[in-house]
């Protein structure tokens, strides 16, 4: 255990669970800014699947990383032109169709994997951009300040997606039609619009989730994301919906998890263990279920699709 | 008329395989031709393709259960791992047990096992306000973990190549094949009796009652004097018994003698826990229906392996049509019941007429 608790270990599984913790960023904020709206998107895990082989391929096509993110990016948007068509056009059961897109996306994404690439050949991802000044600073710079742009971008959301959730009109109309879509049909706000708009955002940002993904780690494989996507929902009940709140939770499960990968680097833990350490998010997201459950309400029109009554 | 539209939405979903085949350059007819004799067409197929829809109909009848009871279950995958871990467990403490009492053991080791596993959430639910679905998908990734922890290290077998698998199970434990010589092994029956005693508790039992009632309204359920919180453990734990059981028969029905953890949890759930949940809303969440649901889902993915036999399009194509099927099933539940509306009205309607 004394190996791990040097500090050039310290900073180096700091940063790395920066770099984990954006692909959570990425997908949570997209999905509460959805579920302030009243749409629960459980789709999220297959969509992240889809964005990750589509940066995949791309990058590996066009030798191009930022092609790649953009490819990640149309898929997100693409899969939430087909949500957004089957739960506030058809208002189909939410939480049912998302389980349908998350086995599409894993299907599909393994299928094209499969027929069009086959043997896993690794890209190379993003290059880092080392903050002027900010990341000479000893160890605070490493863990903060030496990342590729994607990580700079997930952190920059967070203010962003408050400001945008809390300050502007689209916010309160999003908050409004999550809450009352009655009421906020009545005031004038097309409930149809505000929800398409939260779903193409946060099926985008899924997308950009799996993107991010598949460029850290440099490969694809079947069922890359392993439940990040679920556990990105988790995490907007663990932030009770708040974009701080998503991203101290995201934070926790990014050092959670790099901290599990550097012991098994190190053989602090090994084989079996390290599988019992790998469950540690699960349970823990369970705790903070149990925890906040009760005394946090989610918006009270979540899951509810919305009809006119005649 | 209402049966119809699971059928369209079946056949659409193919319709975008079709389309997706067309893509990877494979000739549609082609592939579905193959898909079709892969599954049905002979004694072995027929009777792969029961085997592989095993798995499917316990699930579903599972789902059928909790569906109709107001819970989601999301969780079949980790009770199908919970069953097959407890059961392995018995038949690695048991194995001088003689057939006769042997298999009955496992099997409802498997439902003890699936059922704790359904149950836990079903508490959380009940007594914490935690939502269903967010705990049994935990419970899927924790059970996985679980499994990968146990067949490295505790269930491992001594100085063994490092595969993750038990040591050999007992041969007392297999399921018997059925007299015909295929592959069928008793475990059909177990799921087809497990349909038939789904649908005698929903549909025939006062318990079957009072869990539909709280799925119906659980406010009006809990005016009436019905226990709301024991009705969602309760249906939450049957649901999860039912997954245990498709755990514990995917073990010992298989010629394997060992739980085999290689390759990560969905490779020896082969996804059920989530495909169960598609053959169960096809069936419109009745017992009896998800027996022929089942069978056509099974049949889809005997059929992939031969498509991909054939014409080099990988299985996993299946996965994806399934998804497309839950998504048109779910989309067009709004329509079936507008149809089914508009039905009732002409006939009564008509009565009024006459």
């Amino acid at each position: 255990m004394s190996e791990f608790f040097t500090v050039s270990v310290l900073v180096t599984t700091a940063a790395s669970g920066i770099r984990l913790a954006t692909p959570f960023l990425f997908a949570a904020l997209g999905e509460a800014v959805g579920q302030r709206s009243g749409v629960l998107n459980l789709g999220v895990e297959g969509v992240m699947l889809l964005g990750a082989y589509a940066a995949y391929k791309t990058a590996l096509e066009t030798d191009s990383a930022t092609a790649g993110v953009l490819a990640a990016l149309f898929v997100g948007l693409l899969m939430g032109i087909i949500y957004a068509v089957m739960t506030v056009v058809m208002r189909a059961e939410q939480g049912i169709s998302g389980i349908g897109i998350f086995l599409f996306g894993l299907g599909l994404s393994d299928l094209l994997f499969q027929k069009q690439v086959g043997t896993p050949v690794s890209i190379t991802g993003l290059r880092d951009w080392h903050v002027p000044v900010l990341s000479d600073i000893p160890h605070v710079g490493e863990v903060l300040f030496q990342h590729n742009p994607l990580v700079y971008a997930a952190f920059m959301l967070v203010p962003f997606t408050w400001f945008v959730v809390n300050r502007t009109t689209f916010g309160l109309n999003i908050r409004a039609v999550g809450e009352t879509p009655e009421a906020a049909d009545t005031l004038g706000v097309s409930v149809v619009r505000v929800r398409t708009g939260t779903i193409l955002i946060g099926n985008a940002m899924a997308g950009l989730a799996g993107g991010a993904l598949a460029l850290e780690v440099g490969i694809f494989q079947q069922n890359l994301t392993s439940g990040r996507g679920f556990i990105a929902i988790a995490l907007v009940y663990f932030g009770a919906w708040r974009a701080f709140g998503v991203l101290a939770g995201s934070l926790l499960f990014g050092i959670v998890s790099a901290v599990v990968l550097q012991w098994k680097t190190l053989g602090i833990i090994e084989g079996g263990t390290a599988s019992l350490a790998s469950m540690a998010p699960a349970v823990l997201t369970i705790f903070v279920l149990v925890l906040v459950s009760r005394r946090i309400g989610s918006p009270s029109a979540l899951t509810r699709p919305y009809e006119r009554s005649g | 008329m209402g049966w119809l539209v699971p059928i369209v939405a079946v056949l659409a979903a193919l319709i975008v395989g079709a389309i997706m085949l067309l893509t990877l350059d494979a000739d549609p007819i082609d592939g579905y031709r193959a898909m079709v004799s892969g599954a049905f067409s002979g004694a072995d197929n027929l009777a792969d393709t029961a085997v592989k829809s095993m798995p499917l109909l316990l699930v579903g009848v599972g789902i059928c259960i909790a569906f109709r009871a107001g819970v989601i279950n999301i969780g079949g995958e980790g009770q199908i791992i919970a069953g097959a871990v407890v059961s392995s467990l018995v038949a690695l403490g048991l194995p001088g047990l003689p057939p006769i009492l042997l298999i009955p053991a496992v099997i409802i080791a498997g439902a003890v096992g699936g059922g704790i596993w359904g149950a836990i959430p079903g508490a959380l639910k009940a007594y914490a306000g935690v939502n269903e679905i967010l705990s049994t998908i935990m419970m899927n990734i924790i059970a996985a973990q679980i499994m990968s922890f146990l067949l490295q290290d505790l269930l491992i077998e001594e100085g063994a190549i490092r595969i993750q698998q038990t040591k050999r199970l007992s041969e007392n434990a297999d399921l018997p094949l059925l007299p015909g010589g295929t592959r069928m092994h008793i475990g059909v029956l177990v799921a087809i009796a497990v349909a038939v005693l789904g649908h005698y508790l929903l549909f025939r039992s006062s318990a079957g009652m009072r869990l539909r009632a709280v799925g119906h309204n659980p406010e009006a359920a809990r005016y009436a004097g019905l226990p709301v919180e024991k009705s969602v453990v309760h249906a939450l734990a049957l649901s999860g018994a039912c997954a245990g059981v498709a755990g514990s028969v995917l073990v010992f029905g298989s010629q394997s003698h060992r739980l085999i953890g290689e390759g990560g949890a969905a490779a020896f759930t082969q996804n059920a826990g989530f495909n169960g949940i598609v053959a169960a809303l096809f069936g419109g969440l009745h017992p009896l229906a998800t027996v022929p649901a089942s069978f056509l889902f099974g049949g889809m993915l005997t059929g992939g392996i031969e498509m991909q036999r054939e014409l080099q399009v990988p299985a996993a194509l299946i996965l994806a049509i399934n998804g497309v099927v839950v998504v048109f099933v779910v989309g067009s539940l709004r329509w079936r019941q507008r149809l089914v509306r508009l039905v009732e009205r002409q006939l009564d309607g008509r009565g009024v007429a006459s």
